[in-house]
């Protein structure tokens, strides 16, 4: 190279990178990988549980590793190509990041293992597991990016292995609720792309650090506040904010129970995610702005969920209910923009993927135990076990956030962050969406579990092993719910990383651009 | 330079809004694509449209000698392009398949997955 005298010191990094480092750009690699491999043995169907379950557990131990790796040395990037930023893709993961993204494994790990009950051979030969992998690429690729742009091609992985997924049987049931979620979600991402484009054109960059020091730099003379609402609506509609909600009751009880499971626990969470990377890092003074807006839609969004749940016969449609409820406690949390708001909002979160993973499966199973979905024809599972009504009854107390579960703590948070600037209506709100959603779920209780079988339905058995992931996620919560501080210190931590993003654009440029 | 291509993305957008408040989903679809070939063209006036000189540097050079075309724009829209594309795909089929199965491509008469005599939840026990 000694022709060329250009100095490749400014945009190449030239040291090798240190081995931990490699870690970040792991997860979404080593899904694509898997993936890939799955589907090259598409026809075998008995391998691939095989290679999918471990693979999935390797991811969650990757993710682990990540998180002890940030959390012991702050955000921690990678660029593509060894272009130095911000011309190179950089993937940076920050605890945000790192959390949402191990939750995320932690859940697909969980609906793998119930999937070897739910999904059969014709299902797997379908392609079940490559599909969950890929999504699992997409999901964790968007968690750990910091390239706007990047973010974008990530929602489209993880959407078009959930277009897979949520069309596997074809039943022309599924065909319709389908129609519904391609149609809305894709209006959603284009919405995202136009944004971006705009973001674009404004900034000159793509990457999300110099993102973050520009705007801080420029704000007086930037229309960021066009960016900022673009965004909120964009990422409000994946997340199935109100009134952008629709497309997620009109499809999530439509595929098999094990891909509902999964995405009421990764889909929805993304969206949120998004808008916590967008809104509180890179526009923290427009979402100040927005505040007022984002809080009304997150109150609509909590109480019109909680009471869609109290109509519902269909117990997978009120679970879809409940989830919708969940997004209107994070986005409270997100409006409030207090170090308690955004980690009451990222903890929800964490929770939500879990638990509501979880009420799905159970769902699930309640459907085969008693032969139905339908609240009206549903009853006698207590007597049928014992064991699954209470695990059941755990996860419906969790989701309601009533103690000791996980659900509680976040709420917490986000009513003590709202009641300290005085905003009392936003706590109430918070308690009464609790209210609503113990007396949907009792209900749920009280008519399937407690109540004799109304009629003699023809019932399937337990199938062994399908209670082994509901165990997990429920011990998850109950740990979590019984043990908060380690979780609370980390995502107050987190919190703080997002609303003061020094730390991550140092890690982006280290020489402090 | 600019302002011509605004004005031509703003009616790719007004069309492919108002193909997309169809009942009909052909029409839906063809509003997405609309869309999609709206957006691409976003990004690349966003990109600015400068000479239309391609951006490479001449030998001995280390910066182009004169002003060249932003080729970042066109990755983005190569990326967009590929996406929209295998959606369209998608969708198509998936809305031919709906038209198989369900018998129509009216969006108001598919009410498979929400019936719209749904039965309410009992209210005593």
């Amino acid at each position: 190279m000694a022709a060329n005298p250009a100095d490749l010191s400014a945009a190449l990094v030239l040291t090798p990178v240190p081995a931990a480092d490699w870690l970040v750009v792991l997860p979404p690699a080593w899904c694509i990988l898997a993936g890939a491999v799955l589907l090259m043995l598409r026809k075998s169907v008995r391998l691939q549980a095989l290679i999918a379950i471990p693979a999935l557990a390797g991811l969650v131990v990757i993710d682990a590793l990540l998180l002890a790796h940030v959390a012991a040395n702050g955000p921690v990037t990678m660029v593509m190509g060894r272009w130095l930023p911000p011309f190179g893709i950089a993937f940076t993961a920050d605890l945000t990041g790192v959390l949402f993204a191990l939750a995320g494994a932690v859940v697909a790990l969980a609906g793998g293992v119930h999937a070897l009950a739910d999904i059969d051979a014709s299902g797997r030969r379908y392609g079940f597991y490559p599909f969950l992998l890929l999504l699992m690429a997409g999901v964790s690729g968007a968690f750990l990016t910091g390239d706007i742009f990047n973010l974008y091609v990530w929602f489209e992985v993880l959407l078009i292995a959930s277009f897979g997924l949520i069309t596997l049987g074809s039943e022309p049931r599924q065909i319709d609720g389908a129609i519904k979620y391609a149609f809305l979600n894709l209006i959603a991402t284009t919405l995202f792309l136009v944004t971006t484009g705009y973001l674009y054109g404004i900034f000159g960059t793509l990457n999300m650090a110099d993102i973050a020091a520009k705007a801080a730099a420029g704000r007086a003379e930037l229309p960021l506040m066009t960016l900022a609402t673009l965004y909120f609506v964009a990422f409000g509609m994946k997340a199935a904010a109100f009134p952008v909600n629709f497309w997620l009751p009109a499809s999530y009880h439509t595929p098999r129970v094990v891909v509902s499971a999964l995405f009421a626990g990764l889909l929805t969470k993304v969206g949120i995610y998004a808008l916590l990377r967008t809104l509180v890092m890179l526009f923290p003074v427009e979402r100040e702005e927005l505040s007022f807006l984002i809080v009304l839609v997150g109150v609509a969004t909590m109480l019109l969920g909680a009471l869609g749940a109290l109509g519902q016969s269909d117990i997978r449609r009120l679970i879809g209910y409940v989830v919708i409820s969940g997004i209107g406690v994070m986005l409270a949390g997100l409006s409030l923009g207090s170090p308690g708001g955004i980690g009451g909002a990222i903890f929800y979160a964490l929770h939500s993927m879990v638990v509501m993973t979880a009420l799905y499966m159970a769902a699930g199973l309640a459907g085969r135990l008693a032969g139905s979905f339908d609240l009206n024809s549903l009853g006698g599972l207590y007597g049928r076990s014992a064991l699954f009504s209470a695990l059941s009854l755990v996860l419906f107390f969790a989701a309601a956030g009533l103690p000791p579960f996980s659900g509680f703590w976040p709420k917490v948070m986000v009513a003590k962050a709202a009641i300290d600037i005085g905003a009392w209506w936003l706590a109430a709100a918070v308690l009464a969406t609790g209210f609503l959603t113990t007396i949907a779920l009792g209900r749920v209780f009280a008519l399937a579990y407690w109540r004799p079988a109304p009629m003699a339905l023809p019932v399937q058995t337990m199938p062994a092993g399908a209670l082994l992931p509901l165990v997990l996620l429920t011990a998850l919560t109950v740990g979590f719910g019984l043990f908060p501080e380690r979780l609370m210190a980390l995502v107050q931590h987190a919190a703080q990383g997002l609303a003061d993003p020094r730390a991550y654009i140092g890690s982006v440029f280290p020489e402090g651009k | 330079m600019e302002f011509p291509f605004v004005l031509l993305i703003g009616l790719f957008f007004a069309a492919a809004v108002y193909l997309m408040l169809s009942k009909f989903l052909v029409r839906v679809l063809l509003g997405v694509v609309l869309l999609g070939n709206g957006v691409n063209l976003l990004l690349f006036t966003n990109g600015r449209i400068l000479r239309e000189v391609p951006p490479i540097i001449p030998q001995g050079h280390d910066v182009p000698a004169t002003l060249t075309a932003n080729p970042l724009p066109q990755a983005l829209i190569l990326t967009a392009i590929v996406i929209s594309f295998s959606f369209f795909a998608f969708l198509l089929v998936l809305v031919y398949r709906a038209y198989q199965d369900l018998g129509t491509d009216n969006g108001n008469e598919m009410r498979l997955a929400e019936p719209e005599d749904d039965p309410l939840p009992p209210t005593g026990y």
